[in-house]
């Protein structure tokens, strides 16, 4: 093979790479919003992409790649409804999508339909397990196989439980459609839940030893600001993304040289992306100025406030525990409750967040939850009753999966013995 | 595209109610019928006699077999149906959401074939 060949095909590559990460879930959107037949459009656009690779080396890269592959696409699409257009597809609405797609290739402008798309794939007749990684692999291309690794599930259950979500959008009509007005605020709900469910995913790795999940939390990140491009004033799109941001900011530091778990008190600020913080305080204070308050823009104010405390020295813990109070209000979830007892021991001391916890233990979620333990352990501690934090953190102990915090909890029980 | 919404709900529910009630709650489906078909959204409907005359039929090995009552015996049966024609599943949860069976049972609802 001679070079200007060679050439010829790391650039067709890149050149497709580039398009598949920019316009994969645009393509999609665009080829599948009237059919809602997701699995068709995603199989002639990889079929796009393939000839794409056999021809632009020899051809020359396209000056309207996107347009190209959507020509092409089309061109299969088209092919194969026509051979099934008996039982799924009527002709005149087979010669309406021939004719959209021929304005859309004339025009060479592919109108956004991502966000209808993200709307499909968050419905609430959508089994709420799969909307997450039934947008990563829609909207962002991403093949099933990395999606059920990052969701610690083989990638044959994945790949099956993919292909009946899109059987359902297909076959129930679930349509592909932002939202009118008064559903929009819950249906917006879910998407960002979903966002926040992959990110969380990749979080869950943060040392980034294992780089499908590392992937996905960048992942999740992409479709965060797909959101937020395409609705500018959603405040709860805004808080969504300051929060994954403010994560991401922190995630050098979480873990130090040994691979050992450093709780954010005593992380080095120097290992903090700044720039990456002061991204994240700018959404927040966009979102701020719609006025609208929700649980992501809750959840982000917090992380500014816990950095805030951390680069001024300045102990904020009263304004810590009036954001957890106004989220605790809005989510009713135990979790908050758990951290907010954290921020109560820092205003009111041990004793008074323990009761706190007292309260909690109602909830059977609970016993099975290591933070809960985690913070039972430290407050028993503080009120001296080291018999008590010794038990509870044997029990924080053996419900952590993560091996760093692990051998952390295991430091903290140690030095029971100190003091 | 058609959908069939399935109304269950606790049939003998229907016994203990006071003529007044059975009166209205007949006025209410009725005016659902109604604001249906001026949609033009009504395929087909109706009502489902109780279970207590309801009879089960299987064929196996050549034998035919016939038992008396419903095929399955749940809290809740199958009341009557409403086949209509929405754009999409939005719609046709919509259309759903103000069946008067949603109030008083649930509303499953199944896309067709319509073939």
């Amino acid at each position: 093979m001679s070079t200007a060949v060679q050439d010829g095909d790391a650039q067709a590559r890149r050149t497709a790479d580039a398009v598949a990460r920019r316009s994969y879930g645009k393509l999609v959107a665009f080829l599948a919003a009237r059919t809602r037949d997701v699995a068709g459009a995603e199989d002639a656009l990889s079929e796009a992409f393939a000839s794409a690779l056999a021809e632009w080396p020899v051809k020359g890269c396209p000056a309207n790649p996107e347009a190209w592959l959507l020509t092409v696409a089309r061109r299969k699409l088209i092919d194969r409804a026509r051979h099934r257009r008996t039982t799924e597809l009527a002709a005149p609405e087979l010669q309406r999508l021939a004719e959209q797609l021929d304005l859309a290739a004339e025009k060479e402008v592919i109108p956004d339909q991502r966000l209808a798309l993200l709307f499909a794939c968050a419905h609430p007749a959508m089994e709420a397990g799969i909307r997450a990684p039934l947008m990563l692999q829609v909207v962002l291309g991403l093949d099933a196989g990395m999606i059920a690794s990052a969701f610690l599930m083989s990638p044959a259950t994945m790949g099956q439980r993919l292909v009946r979500a899109k059987n359902k959008i297909r076959q129930a009509g679930i349509p592909f459609r932002v939202p009118e007005r008064e559903e929009l605020p819950a249906r917006l709900d879910s998407v960002l839940d979903a966002i926040y469910a992959a990110y969380a995913e990749g979080w869950a790795d943060p040392a980034g030893a294992d780089a499908a999940r590392r992937e996905l939390a960048g992942e999740a990140l992409f479709l965060g600001r797909i959101v937020t491009e395409l609705m500018p004033d959603e405040p709860e799109a805004l808080g969504l993304l300051a929060l994954m941001l403010h994560a991401e900011a922190r995630r050098p530091a979480r873990r130090s040289a040994r691979g050992d778990y450093v709780p954010l008190a005593e992380q080095d600020t120097a290992l903090w992306d700044l720039a990456t913080i002061d991204a994240a305080e700018a959404l927040l204070l966009r979102a701020g100025a719609q006025q609208r308050l929700g649980r992501f823009q809750l959840e982000a104010a917090l992380q500014s406030a816990h950095v805030h405390r951390r680069l001024t020295g300045n102990a904020n813990w009263v304004d810590v525990l009036t954001l957890y109070d106004a989220l605790l209000a809005l989510s009713g979830s135990p979790v908050v409750g758990i951290n907010r007892a954290l921020a109560l021991a820092e205003v009111e001391g041990a004793g008074a967040a323990l009761a706190v916890l007292d309260g909690l233990a109602t909830d059977p979620r609970l016993t099975q939850y290591q933070p809960y333990w985690a913070a039972r352990a430290e407050f028993l501690r503080r009120t001296g009753d080291r018999a008590g934090a010794r038990q509870a953190y044997d029990v924080a102990i053996g419900l952590e999966r993560d091996a760093a915090v692990r051998r952390y909890l295991q430091r903290q029980q140690a030095s029971l013995l100190d003091g | 595209m058609q959908y069939m919404l399935l109304i269950y709900t606790n049939e003998n529910g229907w016994s203990q109610l006071t003529p007044e009630q059975q009166k209205q709650g007949m006025a209410g489906y009725m005016a659902y019928t109604e604001a249906l078909r001026k949609a033009g959204a009504l395929v087909h409907s109706d009502r489902l006699r109780g279970t207590d005359v309801s009879t089960t039929v299987t064929v196996a090995d050549g034998k035919t077999q016939v038992l008396n009552g419903p095929y399955v015996d749940t809290k809740e049966q199958l009341g009557g149906y409403f086949l209509i024609e929405a754009p999409d599943l939005d719609a046709a949860i919509a259309w759903a959401a103000r069946c008067p069976g949603a109030s008083h049972g649930t509303v499953e609802v199944r896309p067709t074939w319509g073939m």
